[in-house]
Parts: structure tokens; C-alpha cells; sequence
């Protein structure tokens, strides 16, 4: 369950194999790009979406293991502000009852082509979804198992409710509509890829190891001087940033959104892949995002064949009833797919590496 | 408006709505006393009932009948998920029973639809609320008319006898002292003789039963089902058993009457300065439209679940509970 060593001896290595994973993906929306199809745009577009998620939602719950059902409400209010921010300020006085002050923002600045203003508007609604967390997190930290689970659950109900009612600022039940749809799949994957790398220094910095041993010990980790609260909070926080950043990006690719498209379903389907994916693995994150989100496209294009609804719903829920009871720990447990091995196997096949065949790998500390 | 019959009216209402709640809150407090398990399906258990409620009085199935197979096909219900879900997961951690019942709710939800799908039927249909549970009646009361539906009115007294059955039950019978033993220390009840796994199974076939009559009141009273219908009640009936103490079935009885009042007030007091108008003090007046004005009703579940908040920080155990210690 621990968290495994990291014992970086071939930086290039690493760099190499970090290389590697980010030249297929890169590839990867370059052909979706030339393909110019928006459906495969699309899945891919939900998937970098998913993995945000999935990786934000494993920071607060599966490195800390206090379980938070409450995340999708930070992504609500990602999606909410950003998409208010960027909102042209026509389209505001049209839908939206702003208070003056709001009502004249309009943020679309760009540096040549590139959109700053949205940037920036994601930036602040994830800032804004930190600062609340802060709020809430310090009061819902202190809450252990399914007490804590439960109450972040609440957290959902609360800002859902807030949302249908605040009918100045979100049009209230009904849909928040004429986003401009910034979003595209350089957006989403670079926003994964910074939200991957801050989560995967944190699990290996001191913090990171903080949250895995009070989450394995609570006693034993207050006694070798770990504060609880300080460890849970810092999580929270990170990991609502990202999702309001999550939320962000899918205002502004979906361009039209409701209070309901935030509320159970999303928060289930996100749940499945962090537990399919492994809680505590980053790794894993991606890995159920990936699967989960190819199972639940193939069924729903079965579903609209025979239109027999509610298979893929049944089918996804009886995956996670499986892997929770053969295989508590995901398929990753908490441990990493391993990019200095594929720098190595890579630097070796073109000879780079100094080794010959049978010599003990040098990944492996000396004394181990 | 007279003040008394207003009044007296909003306690009647709270007092049924109250009755609700507390079916829904033993269901969840008699598993979570034994297994330390929140039970979130229970509220599909509730939508399952419905359907089948509906389904067959749909089908001209007369009306004893069909509530006897909503009660059967509950408690299979109960049963199933407590074998296929549940059971595998006696030593995982708490937080993975509480997942699992999420994907158990998710099943029975799509089962729902897909069955409606194959048997032709709409998925979002309105419920056909039998006669005797239509309209309402009027009290002539030393507070003046009051008026109270027929199904709040079965609730309110369906309500309070199964509870006091249940009690008796739990307080009188071998089954009932194995229940209590159980959720005092599960292995130490194995280890007295105990048949567990018997007494989990019929923890859940009680929880369905009392869920089967939470959810047909429920249908009835929203007049409209849906598959997701049982995500709202289940999660105040977890609010009401918090408040009781979790795992205290008296104490989710009181909690969900608690809960119950606590949501009329929440509806009755915003708005109550428009009602009063004219015939209390001006001064009165301004102040509870200005610190309580109508459009505070709508915020009523988002108090709600800050009490409960507030309330899991301030008194873990609940109003009657003991705190849990792990």
C-alpha cells in the first residue's frame, strides 16, 4: 500500500521516458487535429477532462484516504465563474441579473492568438474554488470515514442548491448557454499535464508522504510529528484548484451547461475511475479514465443500437462493484507506471546506455 | 390568518412529514447499527417499491395484492444486495461498503430503466395513487379547519405503529436480543453462537419492508417517480438518523421528526411576514421580510445539510447516540 521510493539515478533517463509518453500524446491530438472528426475531438476532449479529475480527486481522497464525494460541486463553480468571466458582455446583460461591478468583465485579451483572458478566467475560478476549500476543508477535515464522506456529499447538495437559486449569476435551473468554446485538445492536455506533474511531485515530496502515512495510521503518523489537518488541507485544496480548473475547460467546450450536469452521475462515473484506476496511484488515474472512458463510449453506442438504456450504466456499476470487492486496491494499487524504465529501455536499445545485458540495473539503490 | 390554525397546521405538517422521515431513517440506522455500513441504495430500495407499485396497479392488479408484491419484491431486493454486495465486503474498510452501495444504487436505477424499456413502459411516469390515498381531509379543531392530506394522514399514523412494532420487536423477541447483540459487537456475537449473517439478512428484510412503505408514501405524495427519486429522501433520512445518533433506531425515530419540523419551519417561518401583514406591528413586519423573506425557502435543503454539518462537528453521536470509537 505505501507509497514505493522514487529513486531517481538517470535523470535522462527519465527525461527520455517523460519524452517518450509526451511525444505519443502529442502525436496523438495532432492526428485527431488533422482528422478534423469532432466526435473523436470530443472523447478526447471528456477523456483529458476525466483524467483531470480523476487525478485532482486522488490527491484529496486517495493519497489522504478521507473519502470526498463533494468534489464535483468545486467543479460546478470552476465552470460557473470561469464561464461568467469569459461571458461577452452583451450575452451578459442579455441572460444573466450581474451586480455592476461583474457586469462589465469581459475577459477575451489575447497575446496574439493566444487567449489569455480565458486563462486567466480559469486561474481566478480556481482560485476562488481554493479559497473555499480552505473554508470548507477546515471544517470537513476533521470528520474521518464515511462521516466525512457523507458531509462532503452535503457540500455537493449545497452548492447544487445554491446554484439552482442564485438565478442573477447562473440563470438557475435553467441552461447557462453562449459560452465561447476556447477549449480544444491543447487546452485540455496541457492542463492535465501540469495538474500530472504537480500531483506526481506532491505524492513524492514530503507532503505526499504526510498524506499516505496518516492515511495508512493516523496515531502512528501524528506521532512522528505529521499535523493531521495541515497534511488533509493541504489536499483539499490542491485538488479543488484542479477541478475548478477541470470545470473550467468543460464550460468552454460543452459551452452550455446546467446545475444537473454537475450533481450524482458525474460525481459516480469519476469515483468509478479513481477506484478502477487505483486510489494512490497517479498513474492509475489515467489508466481508469482511459478504460472507463472507452467502456462507457463502446456501450453507449450499443445502447443506441438496440436502445436498450441502462445497460451501460448496469455494466459500469457491476465493473466497480467487481474491482472493489477482488481488487480493492484498482488495478495500479498505489504503485507508478514507471517512465525512467522506458527512458532506460529506450536510451539501451539505442545503445545509449552504458550496461551490458545481466549487470544489475543501476535504478536499483545501492544496499537494496 | 389566524395564528393558531397556521400554526397548528405547520405542526400537523411536520408532524407527517416527520412520519416519513422516520420510516426512512430506521431503515438506514437497523443496517448501519449492525454493519456500520451507510446504506445508500436504500433509497432505490424506495424507488424499486414504487415501480413495482406502479407497475402492477398499471396492470389492474387489485390493490391488497399489489402491495404485497411491492412488499416481496422489496425485501428480494434487500436480500440480493445484501448477498452480492455487501457480504463479500464484511472486512473491507468502511469507506469501500459505503462505495459499493453507490454502484448497488446505480444498478438498481439502470435496472429500472432497462426493465421499463423492455416491458414498454415510460420511465418517468406518474404514479397511480390508489383512491383511498387521495385528497385530503378536514379537522374541525379548537384552532379552527384544518387540513391534512390522506396520505399524510396514513403516514402519520402508519408511521408511529410500525416504529412502535419495530420497537417491540427489537425489545421483545430472541431475534430482536441477537439483533442487539450483534450490533453491540459482531464477533463477540459469532463467538456467543450467534447466526450473523442471519441477523444481517434480516436487518435488510426489515429495512426494505419499512423502505416498500417509505416509498410508496413517497410516490404518492410526489405524484410523479422516476429512477432517481431516492437520492433526495435517502440522504435526509441519513441526516435524520445523524441527529437521532447513527445506529440508534429510537434515535432516528426522533431524528427524522426532528428533521421533519426543522424542514416545516424552514418552509413556514421565510414568507411569514407577508403573511401577517396588517395584522401584527409594522416594525415586526419589516424585520421578518427583511431577515426572512420568502425566497429563503428555496435555500431551505442547503441549511439543511449545514445543520447536519454542523451538526457532525459539534455531536458526532448524535442527539441520543454515543460516539463511535475506532
Amino acid at each position: 500500500m505505501n507509497a514505493q521510493a522514487i529513486t531517481r539515478t538517470s535523470p535522462l533517463a527519465t527525461w527520455v521516458g517523460v519524452g517518450i509518453v509526451a511525444g505519443v500524446v502529442v502525436a496523438i491530438i495532432l492526428l485527431l487535429e488533422a482528422s478534423g472528426s469532432a466526435f473523436w475531438q470530443g472523447i478526447f476532449i471528456t477523456l483529458g477532462m476525466f483524467i483531470i479529475l480523476a487525478v485532482s480527486l486522488n490527491l484529496a481522497s486517495g493519497f489522504t484516504g478521507v473519502f470526498s464525494l463533494g468534489h464535483i460541486g468545486f467543479m460546478a463553480l470552476g465552470a460557473y465563474i470561469a464561464a461568467i468571466l469569459t461571458l461577452p458582455v452583451e450575452n451578459k446583460e442579455e441572460l444573466l441579473n450581474l451586480p455592476g461591478w461583474l457586469a462589465t468583465i469581459h475577459l477575451d485579451f489575447t497575446v496574439g492568438t493566444f487567449p489569455l483572458g480565458f486563462l486567466t478566467a480559469t486561474l481566478i475560478a480556481g482560485l476562488i474554488a481554493s479559497l473555499l476549500a480552505v473554508v470548507v476543508g477546515a471544517v470537513l477535515m476533521r470528520l474521518s470515514g464515511h462521516f466525512v464522506a457523507v458531509a462532503t456529499l452535503g457540500f455537493l447538495v449545497i452548492v447544487r442548491v445554491v446554484l439552482i437559486n442564485a438565478d442573477d449569476f447562473t440563470r438557475g435551473a435553467r441552461t447557462f448557454s453562449n459560452v465561447t468554446p476556447y477549449t480544444d485538445l491543447w487546452w485540455v492536455y496541457g492542463w492535465a499535464a501540469v495538474t500530472l506533474y504537480t500531483i506526481w511531485r506532491i505524492k513524492f515530496s514530503a507532503y505526499g508522504r504526510a498524506m499516505f502515512a496518516q492515511r495508512e495510521d493516523v496515531a502512528a503518523a501524528r506521532s512522528v510529528g505529521i499535523v493531521i489537518m495541515r497534511s488533509r488541507l493541504f489536499a483539499f485544496v490542491v485538488s479543488a484548484f484542479f477541478t475548478a480548473v477541470a470545470g473550467s475547460l468543460w464550460g468552454h467546450f460543452i459551452t452550455s451547461f446546467s446545475p444537473n450536469a454537475f450533481y450524482f452521475d458525474l460525481t459516480f462515473r469519476v469515483i468509478t475511475m479513481l477506484v478502477v484506476g487505483g486510489m494512490g496511484s497517479v498513474s492509475g488515474s489515467v489508466v481508469g479514465p482511459v478504460l472507463i472512458t472507452a467502456l462507457a463510449e463502446a456501450l453507449r453506442r450499443l445502447e443506441d443500437y438496440n436502445q436498450l438504456y441502462g445497460i451501460s450504466g448496469i455494466s459500469l456499476a457491476l465493473l466497480f462493484l467487481i474491482i472493489i470487492i477482488f481488487r480493492p486496491n484498482g488495478l495500479m494499487g498505489s504503485r507508478e507506471f514507471d517512465v525512467e524504465w522506458l527512458g532506460q529501455r529506450v536510451l539501451r536499445a539505442l545503445s545509449f546506455g552504458r550496461r551490458r545485458e545481466g549487470e544489475k540495473p543501476e535504478r536499483f539503490p545501492a544496499g537494496e | 390568518m389566524n395564528f393558531g390554525v397556521y400554526w397548528a397546521q405547520q405542526f400537523l405538517n411536520g408532524l407527517s412529514v416527520g412520519s416519513q422521515y422516520a420510516l426512512m431513517a430506521v431503515g438506514l440506522a437497523m443496517v448501519f447499527g449492525i454493519l456500520r455500513l451507510i446504506n445508500f441504495a436504500h433509497g432505490d430500495v424506495m424507488m424499486v417499491a414504487a415501480y413495482i407499485g406502479a407497475f402492477s396497479l398499471a396492470a389492474q392488479v387489485p390493490l391488497p395484492l399489489a402491495l404485497l408484491l411491492v412488499l416481496l419484491g422489496t425485501v428480494l431486493t434487500g436480500l440480493l444486495m445484501e448477498r452480492a454486495a455487501y457480504r463479500p465486503l464484511r472486512r473491507a474498510p468502511a469507506v469501500a461498503v459505503l462505495l459499493s452501495s453507490f454502484a448497488v444504487g446505480q444498478i438498481l436505477q439502470n435496472g429500472t430503466l432497462l426493465l421499463s424499456r423492455l416491458i414498454n413502459q415510460p420511465v418517468q411516469m406518474a404514479f397511480p395513487t390508489p383512491d383511498i390515498l387521495q385528497g385530503a381531509v378536514l379537522f374541525n379543531t379548537f384552532f379552527g379547519d384544518l387540513r391534512l392530506s390522506r396520505i399524510n394522514l396514513v403516514s402519520l399514523i402508519a408511521g408511529p405503529i410500525l416504529l412502535v412494532l419495530l420497537i417491540i420487536f427489537i425489545r421483545r423477541t430472541t431475534l430482536g436480543l441477537s439483533m442487539r447483540a450483534t450490533a453491540e459487537d459482531l464477533q463477540a456475537a459469532q463467538l456467543m453462537g450467534i447466526d450473523t449473517n442471519r441477523v444481517i439478512m434480516w436487518a435488510f428484510v426489515i429495512g426494505s419492508l419499512l423502505a416498500a412503505v417509505a416509498g410508496v408514501l413517497y410516490a404518492s405524495q410526489a405524484g410523479q417517480i422516476k429512477p432517481d427519486m431516492g437520492f433526495t429522501p435517502v440522504l435526509k433520512a441519513f441526516i435524520a438518523a445523524v441527529i437521532g445518533g447513527f445506529g440508534s433506531i429510537p434515535g432516528a425515530m426522533i431524528g427524522g421528526y426532528v428533521l421533519g419540523f426543522l424542514e416545516v419551519l424552514l418552509t413556514a417561518l421565510p414568507g411569514y411576514g407577508d403573511l401577517i401583514r396588517g395584522s401584527a406591528s409594522p416594525e415586526v413586519v419589516t424585520f421578518l421580510q427583511t431577515y426572512l423573506p420568502t425566497t429563503l425557502s428555496r435555500y431551505r435543503d442547503a441549511f439543511v445539510f449545514v445543520a447536519l454539518i454542523v451538526l457532525l462537528l459539534v455531536r458526532p453521536g448524535g442527539i441520543l447516540g454515543t460516539v463511535d470509537k475506532e
